[in-house]
């Protein structure tokens, strides 16, 4: 039986032949809240983006599928696939200070996917509309709903596309760093809107961040990345109780600790990404070899 | 938390009175010109050859701004000359405007083999010296305000392109794009709906100075008797009529430059403005 989101075996590489992600094995099921952690440039967000078919076009995928509801979304051609992931999935975007288009007021924004894709009418969609801005505490909706988006505020505007994401209830949504370009308070107010909104609507979720504090807070299980792999693959509690993969554990190590501001923070040593890199760079002759 | 900035309704500056001011002035002038004019732009009187202008000895009446060497009426020719000065900045510079912005988006938006295809061709056009690039066409296509306006798309359309393709690919590389694409939409309605709307200020800034260039080309034509035939008055046909006699009479080429020139100034200095009323954020 396939689960609701399984990724099997995902390749993909640049047009030059370097590699971004490396035989990507990920199960998701319904109502699974999963983190996709690692450093910059490992190819988390390659991930969410291969699911939305919208990675960029220097970028192919050599093998591999996503099968999503039993159907393998790189085998769909772009009109199957529109269909597919507009009704069924959605994104919340890392920056809320380009994800929302500065021509446009924000009700015209979040209303034209429900009319356009969705097929609501114009007043079944604006009162959905005002229900989700309720829904994530946005004071007095109506003038928001006129606003531009340069008039409103970032953590305004990340609850907007929190909303926005909701708004058909997709069955999937793809979060991406969505809490990177915020400061910290207004970060913890996203986070809790976020998990408030996933356990209600009982959305599947997969939380892309580097910020393992994060992870624990909104997630039941991780994958992390290394360079394109997933080198870990563990359920939260079993990952910061005790981390199986060495990078993993230099991971939580170097995690800052503020009960002890005394302590010197401990990088990830030298020895440690090395390994990991050799670890992951054999796999790849392995891996030409048989091509 | 809601950070409204309504006071929208910001002043017009200086700069948009002025230059708004002259262009209007211009169009009434322009639409105006069989009413207002002191006489006949083509009427030629020997006995009234070089008449100064009103405030120096030797002025003759209705000759307000002097008399060329044939005795045409200064005032009068540049009078009906802005009619075709300003025929030229509308048509030709929108069609350029139009040809050019199209490809840019297209190649902008698209990338690819379609960007590929037009980079390489404007690349190409802009080796070729645009002033000879124009005298060249107006040779095969003959003279004339159509030859003029078809000159104009075909040198300055790589302008346009040039400008609105990196534009528009820094507006594609945007969150919203990508999240446009995630909920489903089309490619060809991303383009016109998400991102036609935000190239629109540069596109409205360029065109605009597009208006000035064009008036510029125009009077380089006819200073090279390229133009429209010469017994309509253009002010490019009058700077090069009044070189040759620029020791005796200079008031036959000064006063058609004055006008080129705040009308060329006008056009930037208006783009200029309305960029900083068109863009929603600096709005």
């Amino acid at each position: 039986m396939n689960s609701f989101l399984s990724i099997r075996n995902l390749s993909i590489s640049l047009q030059n032949g370097e590699r971004i992600l490396r035989s990507v094995n990920m199960e998701l099921d319904r109502g699974d809240v999963r983190g996709l952690v690692g450093e910059s440039g490992a190819g988390k967000s390659m991930i969410g983006k291969a699911i939305l078919g919208i990675l960029p076009r220097a970028l192919k995928v050599d093998e591999g599928e996503i099968l999503f509801q039993g159907k393998n979304l790189l085998k769909l051609n772009s009109g199957e696939l529109r269909k597919e992931i507009g009704a069924n999935a959605a994104l919340i975007p890392q920056d809320p200070l380009t994800a929302l288009n500065p021509s446009h007021r924000i009700g015209r924004q979040i209303t034209n996917r429900l009319v356009d894709i969705l097929g609501w009418s114009k007043s079944e969609a604006l009162k959905r509309t005002y229900d989700l801005l309720d829904e994530v505490r946005i004071p007095d909706p109506k003038r928001v709903l006129n606003s531009f988006p340069h008039e409103l505020s970032g953590g305004m505007r990340q609850r907007i596309l929190i909303a926005s994401a909701f708004a058909a209830e997709p069955k999937l949504i793809i979060a991406d760093e969505p809490t990177t370009a915020l400061d910290v308070t207004v970060q913890k107010q996203i986070l809790n809107l976020i998990g408030e909104m996933q356990s209600r609507h009982k959305t599947t979720l997969l939380f892309v961040t580097h910020d393992l504090g994060v992870v624990s807070k909104v997630c039941q299980s991780l994958s992390v990345l290394f360079l394109g792999k997933v080198i870990e693959d563990t359920s939260v509690s079993l990952f910061f109780d005790k981390p199986f993969h060495p990078y993993s554990r230099a991971l939580l190590a170097a995690t800052p600790k503020y009960n002890d501001l005394k302590s010197n923070l401990i990088p990830v040593s030298e020895e440690i990404l090395n390994s990991v890199k050799d670890e992951v760079l054999k796999l790849d002759s392995e891996w030409s070899n048989d091509r | 938390m809601v950070e409204i900035s309504r006071n929208t309704s910001r002043k017009i500056g200086m700069r948009l009175w002025l230059s708004g001011g002259w262009l209007t002035f211009l169009v009434l002038i322009t639409l105006l010109a069989p009413i207002i004019s002191p006489n006949d732009p083509l009427a030629q009187d020997l006995f009234a050859s070089r008449l100064p202008p009103f405030w120096m000895d030797g002025y003759e009446e209705t000759y307000y701004l002097g008399s060329d060497s044939l005795g045409r009426d200064v005032l009068s020719r540049i009078l009906y000359g802005s009619r075709i000065a300003l025929l030229v900045a509308l048509i030709a510079s929108t069609a350029t405007c139009i040809v050019g912005a199209t490809l840019g988006v297209l190649a902008g938006y698209f990338g690819g083999w379609v960007d590929l295809i037009i980079s390489r061709l404007v690349d190409i056009w802009m080796a070729f010296p645009p002033v000879l690039f124009a005298i060249l066409l107006i040779a095969v296509l003959g003279t004339g305000l159509t030859s003029i306006i078809i000159a104009i798309i075909v040198i300055d359309w790589t302008r346009f392109c040039r400008v609105i393709r990196a534009e528009t690919m820094s507006q594609s590389a945007m969150d919203y794009v990508a999240s446009a694409q995630a909920v489903g939409r089309a490619r060809f309605g991303i383009m016109v709906k998400e991102i036609v709307p935000n190239v629109l200020p540069t596109i409205v800034v360029l065109l605009t100075l597009e208006m000035g260039i064009a008036v510029i080309v125009e009077a380089i034509l006819s200073f090279v008797n390229l133009s429209i035939s010469t017994d309509y008055p253009t002010w490019g046909g009058m700077i090069s009529e009044g070189r040759t006699s620029v020791h005796q009479a200079w008031w036959v080429i000064v006063f058609p430059l004055i006008a080129l020139f705040l009308t060329v100034l006008s056009f930037s200095q208006l783009g200029e403005g309305l960029k900083d009323r068109f863009d929603p954020v600096l709005r």
